[in-house]
């Protein structure tokens, strides 16, 4: 049942980032190609400005805006399936990342802190797993992504309620030298 | 496998150069009934010029054990320390099945001689009778080393009072990996980083710790010798590396690596080399552990839609499904004899410890807090040890393996992922 729910986000995730993006030349294909033409074109391209598409930086800048400012992902209980309303971020970083080959991302899967630590550190993985494979989907090379678990270690939100738990189960994406 | 010095030297400098107490009192709460206990009275020694008398610390071992019900050594007139003087059908009338007199006489070099004798009290015979010259930051260790004397004499299996357990302590936004005496007093941090460090696990000799860091932004499993402080990342690869638990041959770590799939379980030589994958499944799997025997592996994974645990044999053949009551039992631990795991059982949204009887199927639920995690068995499978929550703050306690006896050591700091070390060779 929860595979079929990831699979079921995965695909829409594919979906509507091929329905939404005329630019772009397929996924898997070299991010260079696309981002050199994004940068031609100027504009946006899945909420990412043309301006940070040119293939040298290391990670987005920090005063970006929009979408490419958001960088935490959040799950269900014990769930590893990526909710839709997370696919535009999804995009947004992939597209950032293959137009800059540079960049390394580090999927950092937290759990809440119900449960068994090393238990967590493996429900964490397999989130980050999720949002590797979603990105992967979307054409950004493996070598470029990590995926690791911090499980329960991390909290964004202390408190031992679902307002806090809910918070903390998520998948951050951080890029390598911030 | 070779070892630096040997483990006896090493408890003496280790207990002088850290000689500090870190936890200023220890709860007992006994909750069950007596019916069983062995009753045993332990004299005050006679003593002077010790800040501690051994006597409280032998007397405080002993009931924590849940083995021994103490008898009050008030109102029985003049407190013998000398065989002589022991009136013992005035301990009779107390209900005293033993008794433990001792004193302490200062020594040359500013040491004490410490000497304590064992009766029955039944019989009026001696059981046990020895002296030991120590200076005072050894006079705690002294007393430990009496209770395992008494506990030997009465119940014919060795005392685990002079072992150490390994914990994680948060404090001031850090982490630190630390080793004390099994009731928390002489701490020495082992490790410390600012990000957090998991899952202690002791190598069979007692002389290294394998444990998870995040130092590196990731779990990486590092095996360090907790004498010479060195340590080795024995495990870092891609992803997440976790779980970390010895085989009984002290060589190689079965761990959970999601290097080629998220969470599976992998063996790897400590010296280093090309983790060996032992199954492939297409869930979660995690936190192995051997059995005593090495032959068998008891581990936690989600394959059957919830968390539950599992054993396999290493010589083959498929995994087989130890727990079914609930939807969540994680963290196995085994008894030294195999015989009885240990793991947190969820119900109705508290976890708590329980244990199996691996022959019967039969469990029992030990604690009734809320938050109990990483059961750790004493060495002689008496007791089990356990991380639990009290105030939002992380707490060490201990159940006697019968549940009758409960205790938390109260401490500072934010206490959590305990581990109880092996028996030295001694």
């Amino acid at each position: 049942m929860k595979k079929y729910a990831i699979y079921g986000a995965l695909l829409s995730v594919l979906l509507s980032a091929c329905a939404q993006d005329p630019a772009k030349t397929g996924d898997g294909a070299d991010g260079k190609g696309q981002a050199a033409g994004a940068q031609t074109s100027g504009a946006s391209v899945n909420g990412v400005d043309g301006s940070l598409l040119k293939g040298n930086l290391s990670a987005p800048p920090k005063n970006v805006t929009g979408i490419l400012a958001q960088r935490v992902i959040y799950f269900d209980y014990d769930s590893a399936a990526i909710r839709s309303e997370f696919r535009a971020v999804l995009d947004a970083h992939a597209t950032f990342t293959k137009a800059n080959p540079k960049a390394k991302l580090n999927l950092q899967g937290h759990a809440d802190e119900r449960g068994s630590r090393d238990y967590n550190v493996a429900l964490g993985q397999r989130r980050a797993e999720s949002v590797n494979k979603a990105m992967g989907l979307l054409g950004v090379n493996n070598g470029q992504m990590e995926a690791v678990s911090f499980g329960e270690e991390k909290p964004a939100v202390e408190g031992h309620d679902e307002a806090a738990w809910s918070k903390n189960r998520r998948v951050e994406l951080r890029y390598a030298g911030e | 496998m070779h070892r630096l010095i040997k483990p006896r030297s090493l408890l003496v400098l280790w207990l002088a150069a850290f000689a500090w107490p870190a936890w200023a009192a220890m709860t007992i709460e006994i909750v069950g009934g007596a019916g069983n206990r062995i009753p045993v009275a332990v004299v005050p020694f006679a003593a002077s010029g010790t800040a501690d008398n051994p006597a409280e610390v032998v007397a405080a071992d002993l009931e924590r054990s849940g083995v021994f019900r103490l008898i009050d050594s008030r109102d029985a007139g003049p407190l013998p320390s000398e065989p002589q003087d022991v009136r013992f059908p005035v301990w009779r009338g107390k209900g005293a099945d033993a008794m433990v007199i001792g004193q302490v006489l200062p020594a040359s070099g500013g040491r004490f001689e410490v000497r304590f004798r064992l009766f029955d009290v039944v019989k009026g015979a001696q059981l046990a009778g020895m002296s030991y010259t120590v200076s005072a930051q050894n006079l705690r260790a002294v007393a430990h080393k009496i209770a395992d004397v008494v506990y030997e004499k009465l119940t014919g299996e060795p005392g685990v009072f002079s072992t150490r357990i390994a914990y994680i302590l948060k404090r001031g936004g850090r982490y630190e990996l630390q080793v004390s005496d099994f009731d928390g007093y002489n701490s020495i941090t082992v490790t410390n980083s600012p990000e957090p460090l998991i899952s202690p696990a002791w190598s069979p000799d007692g002389s290294r710790l394998a444990y998870v860091s995040f130092e590196e932004k990731k779990p990486v499993v590092y095996v360090q010798n907790i004498f010479d402080g060195k340590r080795r990342a024995v495990a870092s690869f891609k992803g997440s590396n976790s779980a970390p638990a010895w085989a009984p041959d002290g060589r190689r770590l079965a761990v959970a690596l999601s290097k080629d799939a998220v969470s599976q379980i992998y063996l790897i030589d400590v010296e280093g080399g090309a983790p060996k994958r032992l199954m492939e499944s297409p869930a979660l799997d995690t936190e192995p552990i051997f059995s005593p025997d090495g032959r068998m592996l008891y581990f936690t994974s989600d394959r059957g839609g919830s968390p539950q645990i599992y054993r396999m044999s290493l010589d083959g053949g498929p995994a087989k499904r130890v727990t079914f009551d609930g939807g969540y039992n994680v963290s196995p631990a085994l008894s030294p004899d195999g015989k009885i795991m240990a793991f947190v059982h969820r119900r109705e949204g508290r976890d708590l410890v329980a244990t199996m009887d691996l022959a019967t199927g039969q469990t029992q639920v030990l604690t009734d807090t809320n938050h109990d995690e990483s059961p750790s068995f004493a060495p002689n499978g008496r007791m089990i040890l356990y991380a639990t929550r009290v105030g939002g703050r992380g707490m060490l306690a201990t159940v006697s393996v019968d549940g009758l006896v409960k205790q938390r050591l109260s401490q500072t700091g934010d206490l959590r992922e305990p581990a109880w070390a092996p028996l030295r060779n001694q």
